[in-house]
């Protein structure tokens, strides 16, 4: 399909408008819970509370990084936005339509939203070529397999693979780079709008890693395509994201613009995130951790803000009154009650100290 | 830097594994020194030799299947040319060595105080209850909290930061002149990464230990290193203080590298500068520099014969013919 | 790692050039099962013993049920019996001939039977997960308590003696095991992400079990299949030594085994010939096995 007629197709497609978000995802939660041990009635179901409540919007043509440490819940996030894990509540409209509602039923969702899977080798069948792998969505929706296969092979010189030479390989024989680019390819197969790409360069080489997001640049100009960014490569996400999303604890704690965030961050942990990367700058090294401890264990979130026992401008409120995540700046909004007038903040007289985490 | 100080000395070391049916010269003539109390990074990316290099400092590749070359000596012995014995003493008291996942490298059925007194009742004629002492001392040192309690709990029963200073402690058990650290941080948190750099350059400076850091994050060994030695195709094609090489690279790789890091190297709505092609096969290496396929300033020489090592500086060196022919620029300091 | 330049079959497009093709992972397997020579020659053992049970009425030098009062018990070398004769004089050389069918038969046909129905039930309960991999596991793991010998022995009884009873309650006793092993390997194949990505481009469960899991979690259980086939062999001929399997006169190893017992004292060689064809093809099968197992090991 020429440049000009897959944009036609996802204006097309285009049911809400320029100014609706390709996706809002509403009070999205997911709790994973623990095998109870014993018979003991009066102990509480334990439960690892890995998505708790998310609110975000990702706009049409944006690329939305996300952010965050283990435990943040984003991988899980990725996975309820793919629909391979269901969401315990919440809902996802896509393109002002609810997911699950007559306009969009499930398998409609999956030929919009595609993903590209961290572990370029585990996410190609082993005994599967490579242009069959390719292939495979198309078919499912009804593409004859003569025609999958030739977008197969139209996909791979796309993304810089010469057909000749891929087509006919198994996933073994090819390297990690260009493993990447088939899960690529076939992410594309399906003529999708919304791509999730989780920790899709982060296990490749920086050299490989730079070939693959010019790449991944272009692909969007020429699809026009939205993307998804996951990553914990902080530099990566300031270049290649428009807005960035941070989680903590299952919550998501600030969003903005990319480069507001990255020059001035309101939420005291993107602060300390921030701060944590390493300078390469051999006379200016880094002399103090910013944070202690650990991120903590999502199955008992610390209560009220879940980041007040390792947040240096915690204060005596913070422990008991959770935050609301709002537009504390135009365009940025956050969760902390710092930027919460009249919730308590200001008035407390003696800061908490930093209790560390162990 | 004299010699004799060096803890560590490596004269063009080849390591080179024998498959059936094909031979990886992994290693490919790497000199290196590393003095007491040093810290050298040992930077590349895969393919580059820079795990095999580590772990032929303790020779930890299968006898049968890896054939040696050159030499090797730690704290002044010959690494190569020892007999078992020797090397089961040498392991663990003299150099000790950190892997990338704390999971895999320690047992799960032991708990940690029980791995770290069996080490050092290895090496020591000492009782149970003062190598516990030992051990508890150890945790404090790596600044794990609540250490008496941590003693006797399980690898998985820890967080990947926790597990990683529970694998320095058990490293140091023994007092080792060498630490030897493959990858530590590239599965941590950056949040938890900067806390082991910074606890490693404490170390090193409490201790006077000598470390042996390998990564690919140039960010992560700008921390800790005060030398670095860049790894190409088996071979160190730069090393030198990491101020200086940092700041003003002379091989194409390193300065290829670099500006993937560098201040406006990454602008948004540009591309990025990429090296072209791939590493080349071990197995199967090139007559001539490894790197001359990919250089934008190679010429006939560089791909006939493999370019010496050239002194560019005070403890700076690098292997290219083209390095007059290739400006010194300063790239702008790097700054995230 | 060779592969072979075919042309592209979708192509009417002759400027498109041929793509090359690698060998599949069946070839492979093939290949390097075929460099083993322990598996080499166990797989010719095999073959000798198939062909020899396939012509065994034309190979046979004489008849199998001609019983002399006169010849019995003749010991090896005898002129016409040149391996001699079983207690009631018939010629122990066609009858072992003749009794590989049902013994080779006894040993793959179970197995086989248990491959799909064994095979099928692991799959769809380890796809499936949740509670209907849990009743359906547990059900299978009450008959696999039982050890096979004893459910063996105990379910031919119940169904009686004969060729097809046997067949039955050997195949129930290795449907457990088979379905085991392939509810683990799908458990674990499911997981992976290749599956999650099929899921995610909108591929119902059967798709994907019939394009994706399938291929993956036929060949572990193949060769565990592969491995059972000995152990059927040997519990068919224990039923038959029973009483329970096959009956007399027809020849079978383990039937033979039984009624050759008591000459153990005056021909002991006799009596242990039918005893060494079922080891000789038992230790045959278990290589053969063994060599499919390293020949898929491999991450190549």
């Amino acid at each position: 399909m020429s440049l000009s007629q897959q944009q036609l197709v996802n204006e097309f497609r285009d049911v809400g408008g320029a100014r609706q978000p390709l996706l809002i995802v509403r009070g999205l939660k997911k709790y994973f819970p623990l095998k109870s041990t014993g018979f003991g009635l009066r102990r509480e179901r334990l439960a690892v509370r890995a998505v708790d409540g998310i609110n975000f919007e990702i706009l049409k043509g944006e690329t939305l990084g996300v952010v965050g440490e283990s435990g943040c819940g984003k991988s899980t996030t990725a996975r309820l936005l793919m629909q391979l894990t269901e969401q315990d509540s919440g809902e996802l409209i896509f393109d002002g339509q609810a997911l699950g509602s007559r306009g969009l039923p499930l398998r409609e969702y999956r030929r919009q939203t595609q993903m590209v899977f961290q572990d370029s080798y585990s996410s190609l069948n082993p005994r599967m070529t490579i242009e069959d792998s390719i292939a495979f969505g198309p078919t499912v929706h009804g593409v004859s397999k003569r025609e999958a296969l030739e977008r197969a092979h139209d996909l791979l010189l796309r993304v810089g693979l010469e057909p000749a030479r891929f087509a006919g390989r198994y996933p073994h024989e090819l390297s990690g780079g260009q493993r990447q680019r088939v899960n690529i390819a076939r992410a594309l197969a399906l003529e999708p709008r919304l791509i999730i790409l989780d920790e899709s360069v982060s296990a490749l080489d920086k050299s490989v890693e730079a070939q693959v997001l010019n790449l991944l640049q272009d692909l969007k100009q020429a699809f026009g395509l939205t993307y998804l960014f996951i990553s914990h490569d902080l530099n990566v996400v300031h270049y290649l994201c428009d807005r960035v999303l941070v989680m903590y604890l299952g919550e998501v704690v600030e969003v903005g613009p990319a480069d507001a965030l990255f020059e001035a961050p309101l939420h005291p942990y993107t602060q300390a995130l921030l701060r944590s990367m390493p300078t390469t700058d051999p006379l200016q090294r880094t002399e103090e951790a910013p944070l202690a401890g650990d991120p903590p264990n999502p199955i008992n979130p610390p209560s009220g803000c879940r980041f007040h026992t390792r947040c240096q401008d915690a204060r005596a409120v913070c422990a008991s009154v959770a935050p609301i995540f709002h537009e504390a700046v135009p365009g940025r909004r956050v969760a902390c009650l710092k930027y919460q007038p009249d919730s308590g903040y200001e008035t407390a007289q003696i800061p908490l100290r930093e209790v560390t985490h162990g | 830097m004299g010699e004799a100080n060096s803890t560590i000395r490596l004269r063009d070391l080849q390591v080179e594994f024998h498959q059936p049916g094909k031979r990886i010269q992994a290693v490919n003539g790497v000199d290196l020194e590393v003095g007491e109390g040093e810290v050298v990074a040992l930077i590349g990316e895969s393919g580059s030799g820079k795990s095999v290099t580590l772990r032929a400092m303790m020779r930890l590749h299968p006898d049968r299947a890896t054939r040696y070359g050159g030499s090797l000596e730690v704290a002044g012995q010959d690494v190569l040319g020892m007999g078992a014995k020797q090397l089961a003493l040498l392991r663990g008291k003299t150099i000790a060595m950190i892997f990338q996942e704390p999971l895999l490298a320690l047992d799960p059925v032991y708990t940690l105080g029980q791995q770290i007194t069996e080490t050092i009742r290895r090496h020591e004629p000492v009782s149970r209850a003062e190598a516990r002492a030992r051990a508890l001392q150890l945790f404090e040192r790596v600044r794990i909290p609540s250490p008496d309690r941590r003693l006797d709990t399980y690898p998985h029963e820890m967080s990947g930061g926790m597990r990683q200073r529970a694998m320095i402690a058990l490293a140091l058990a023994c007092r080792p002149q060498v630490l030897l650290a493959d990858e530590p941080t590239t599965a941590l948190d950056a949040t938890v990464q900067i806390q082991i750099l910074l606890l490693l350059r404490e170390l090193q400076r409490e201790l006077g230990l000598s470390i042996v850091f390998v990564t690919h994050d140039i960010g992560a060994a700008a921390e800790v290193a005060d030398r670095m030695a860049v790894m190409y195709a088996g071979r160190i094609v730069e090393q030198g203080p990491a101020a200086v090489l940092l700041t003003r690279p002379r091989h194409p790789y390193t300065r290829a590298l670099l500006k993937s890091r560098a201040e406006g190297a990454m602008q948004k709505g540009q591309r990025l500068e990429t090296i072209g092609g791939a590493p080349p096969d071990l197995s199967k290496l090139p007559t001539g520099c490894a790197f001359a396929e990919r250089c934008a300033h190679a010429a006939d020489a560089c791909r006939q014969t493999p370019p010496p090592n050239t002194r560019v500086g005070p403890g700076h060196e690098a292997r290219c013919w083209r390095l007059d022919e290739i400006a010194v620029t300063d790239i702008s300091r790097c700054t995230l | 790692m060779t592969a072979a330049i075919l042309p592209d079959p979708t192509g009417e497009r002759l400027d498109r050039p041929a793509v090359v093709r690698s060998r599949g992972h069946g070839a492979n397997v093939l290949r390097r099962l075929l460099r083993n020579p322990v598996a080499m020659i166990a797989a010719t053992i095999l073959l000798l013993l198939i062909l020899v049970a396939i012509f065994a009425p034309w190979l046979m030098p004489a008849d199998p049920y001609a019983t002399s009062m006169l010849k019995r018990l003749k010991p090896i070398g005898t002129e016409g019996m040149p391996l001699g004769s079983d207690e009631l004089g018939r010629d122990l050389l066609s009858r072992l001939m003749l009794g590989a069918r049902l013994s080779l038969f006894m040993g793959i046909a179970p197995v086989v039977m248990a491959f799909v129905i064994g095979g099928s039930i692991g799959i769809l309960a380890g796809y499936a997960g949740g509670w209907l991999n849990t009743v359906v596991m547990r059900c299978v793991d009450v008959l696999y308590a039982f050890p096979s010998v004893l459910l063996a022995i105990a379910l031919s009884g119940a169904l009686g003696a004969g060729i097809t009873n046997s067949l039955v309650s050997l195949t129930v006793v290795f449907v457990p095991q088979i379905a085991r092993i392939a509810e683990s390997v799908t458990t674990g194949v499911r997981r992976s992400d290749y599956v999650d990505a099929a899921r995610a481009s909108g591929a119902s469960s059967l798709l994907i079990i019939r394009k994706h899991v399938l291929g993956n979690v036929i060949g572990p259980v193949f060769v565990y299949a592969t491995s059972l086939i000995s152990v059927s062999m040997i519990l068919a001929s224990g039923l038959s030594f029973l009483g329970l399997g096959v009956k007399p006169p027809q020849p079978e190893w383990g039937l033979m085994l039984n009624t050759l017992r008591t000459a153990i004292y005056t021909q002991p060689w006799i009596a242990a010939l039918p005893g060494l064809l079922i080891f000789i093809t038992s230790v045959s099968f278990n290589m053969l096995a063994d060599g499919l197992r390293s020949a898929m090991e491999v991450k190549q």
